[in-house]
């Protein structure tokens, strides 16, 4: 049985879907122990979290 | 346990205080951004139905009332289908400005836009010719017809043949003023009208007054929150302008996807390519020795693994434009399909509770949409002034 | 992948680039260098204004305690010039008792010098006076004791019989 593309496609968005879950979750908890970095956590955690957004789309794209 | 909850308290003040502006500024974008909201969610049905109170409305608007295109089978189209069409259709470009239409009396109304082909010359006619692609286009003896959505080069009889599902008719180069362009150029005009009125309120004083009161925030954001921590002090005035215009122009663009006029700029892929193209020319251009360097020899690491590094780092410059292009594209596209199937459940459950619970739904995503139009326009603007920031970078380590 | 490709569209990315190109033009020369300018400016005058702000609480500052200084030295200089002046007045005012004591005892000497000249200058006349009144006295008893004969040789005889011969 051949297992269509689409379902590798989703695998690499739960992946994806995991880890920006977890920067934001971490991010949070960084930020409830130090509110005057929040800033700097934030641009940290929105770059992390677009890294991991672009290999979600070129899983999704590459279908 | 109580100087616990008193240092709790003292945390959630500390939070308080420190937010309490951006919150400010927040509520105030909403407010501000309300009024599209209302308009978006008590129009669309209005335009999705197409029932005859919109004829009303539309009386001001310069109406082209022509045959529908796809006449054949049209009455068998179901609820389900014709939302559908609807939405895929509002995710494509198109060759003329249109708002709805009225399925009753079987009217289109908006206004045809310039088609500007490429072709044996330039051949420049207007998007009425199609007749919604009902007819063939005759410019200067040649004949162009209409297939979902593409100009395709054809004979006076409008002949197209197909194979295995596939037109293999010659498409001429297009350069079209398109619905998408034509939109570009309003919001383009809207943008220059709003912030030269603001640049001209810091001629009288230097505190400002009117606009710029409200857009004098976010361009300070855009420079201390955007540019500044990633680019540094000592460059980044010259990425500014660049930045400022990315900013606003996504954002507004995207705020006025969601307005029932069905503008859809930023969900096209050229839009999203063209922004990104330029990002990648600006990085490469002010790209500095030290930049290069990072990417052909990084440094710091052993020889070997430089040579690996050095066809990962040159893919990732190619890599960083696409991942920009396509989350502007699939975040703005994921959200307009999903905000117009929302609208589009109300009509097919046919009951008070699924009808409402899908209204409910459709307004909470419609409020989620204006902070997803707004953060998208802040990612890629920040992670462009982070790619400019490691073009200039001057690294100190080592 | 193919979707996307087939979505693009040539003519709306010619468009895009070309109008975007105008529009950061145009927004950079009347919008952004205007706005980031005066923004800019605006920030400056306001570093500025706080600093000379603080400039001018620090100078306050140093006037105030240079005004102190000069006023606690001003009250040492005045405290000075009292004490000197009640000194200068103590000592004008002995200076003078003592001078008036002098001058009272000079008088009071003096007087009792001219007193003593007065009383002794009084007695050598009273002396001479009773002298030649006593001689005058004298003259008289004598003229009338020896205003005749018998008298005479009375006394002469009575002299005679005083003087004793050894």
């Amino acid at each position: 049985m051949e297992i269509p593309a689409i379902v590798g496609a989703g695998l690499v968005v739960i992946g994806a879907g995991i880890g920006i879950g977890r920067i934001g979750g971490s991010a949070m908890e960084a930020i409830a122990r130090q509110p005057e970095a929040t800033n700097k956590i934030q641009t940290a955690m929105l770059i992390a979290a677009a890294l991991i957004e672009g290999i979600g789309f070129a899983a999704l794209f590459a279908v | 346990m109580q100087c616990r909850s008193a240092l709790l308290t003292k945390k959630i003040n500390y939070f308080c205080t420190k937010f309490r502006n951006v919150i400010r500024q927040v509520i105030m974008q909403f407010t501000r951004a309300l009024f599209f909201l209302a308009v978006l969610v008590l129009s669309q049905p209005v335009l999705l139905n197409a029932s005859g109170h919109a004829e009303h409305a539309a009386d001001s608007i310069q109406n082209t009332p022509i045959e529908h295109s796809h006449s054949e089978g049209h009455e068998a189209m179901t609820m389900k289908e014709e939302i559908k069409a609807h939405i895929s259709h509002h995710l494509q470009d198109s060759y003329g400005f249109h708002l709805f239409t009225d399925t009753e009396t079987n009217t289109h109304y908006g206004f045809p836009l310039p088609v500007i082909l490429i072709d044996n010359g330039l051949q420049i006619f207007s998007s009425s010719k199609f007749h919604h692609g009902e007819s063939v286009a005759e410019s200067n003896g040649n004949y162009y017809t209409l297939y979902h959505g593409k100009i395709y080069k054809t004979d006076e009889s409008g002949f197209m043949p197909m194979h295995d599902g596939h037109v293999h008719n010659e498409k001429p180069l297009d350069f079209s003023i398109t619905k998408n362009v034509f939109s570009i150029m309003v919001l383009s005009f809207l943008l220059v009208l709003l912030f030269m009125g603001a640049a001209k309120s810091y001629k009288k004083s230097l505190v400002p007054t009117g606009t710029a009161r409200f857009l004098e925030p976010l361009v300070i954001f855009v420079r201390d929150e955007i540019a500044i921590p990633n680019i540094g002090e000592k460059h980044y005035k010259k990425f500014m302008s660049y930045l400022l215009t990315v900013f606003f122009f996504i954002w507004f663009v995207n705020l006025f996807g969601l307005t029932p006029l069905g503008i859809n700029v930023t969900n096209s892929i050229s839009v999203t390519f063209a922004l990104a193209i330029m990002t990648f020319i600006i990085t490469q251009v002010s790209g500095k020795a030290e930049y290069w360097k990072h990417i052909f020899w990084m440094p710091g690491v052993p020889v070997p693994m430089k040579i690996l590094l050095a066809p990962i780092e040159l893919l990732g410059i190619f890599i960083k434009p696409f991942a920009l292009l396509i989350r502007l594209y699939a975040n703005i596209t994921a959200g307009h399909v999903v905000l117009m199937s929302l609208i589009g459940l109300m009509f097919i459950f046919h009951s008070w509770i699924g009808s409402s619970l899908s209204f409910a739904l459709a307004v909470s995503l419609s409020l989620l949409e204006l902070l997803v139009a707004a953060l998208q326009a802040y990612i890629f603007t920040m992670l462009t002034a982070l790619y400019f920031g490691s073009a200039v970078a001057e690294h100190e380590h080592h | 992948m193919e979707k996307l490709i087939e979505q693009f569209s040539v003519g709306l990315f010619f468009w895009q680039t070309i109008l975007f190109l105008i529009l950061l033009f145009i927004l950079k020369k009347y919008a952004w260098k205007p706005i980031l300018d005066s923004v800019s400016e605006r920030e400056n005058t306001i570093r500025e204004s706080l600093d000379s702000a603080e400039n001018a609480k620090k100078e306050l500052a140093e006037l105030q305690s240079k005004n102190e200084n000069l006023i606690a030295e001003a009250k040492i200089e005045r405290d000075a010039l009292l004490k000197e002046a009640r000194e200068l007045k103590d000592k004008i005012v002995g200076e003078a008792k003592g001078e008036a004591k002098e001058e009272a005892d000079k008088i009071v000497q003096a007087a009792h010098a001219a007193i003593e000249a007065e009383k002794a200058s009084a007695i050598a006349e009273m002396k001479t006076e009773m002298a030649s009144l006593s001689i005058s006295i004298a003259e008289k008893i004598i003229r009338k004791e020896l205003s005749s004969d018998d008298k005479q040789k009375s006394l002469a005889n009575e002299l005679v019989a005083d003087i004793k011969l050894n």
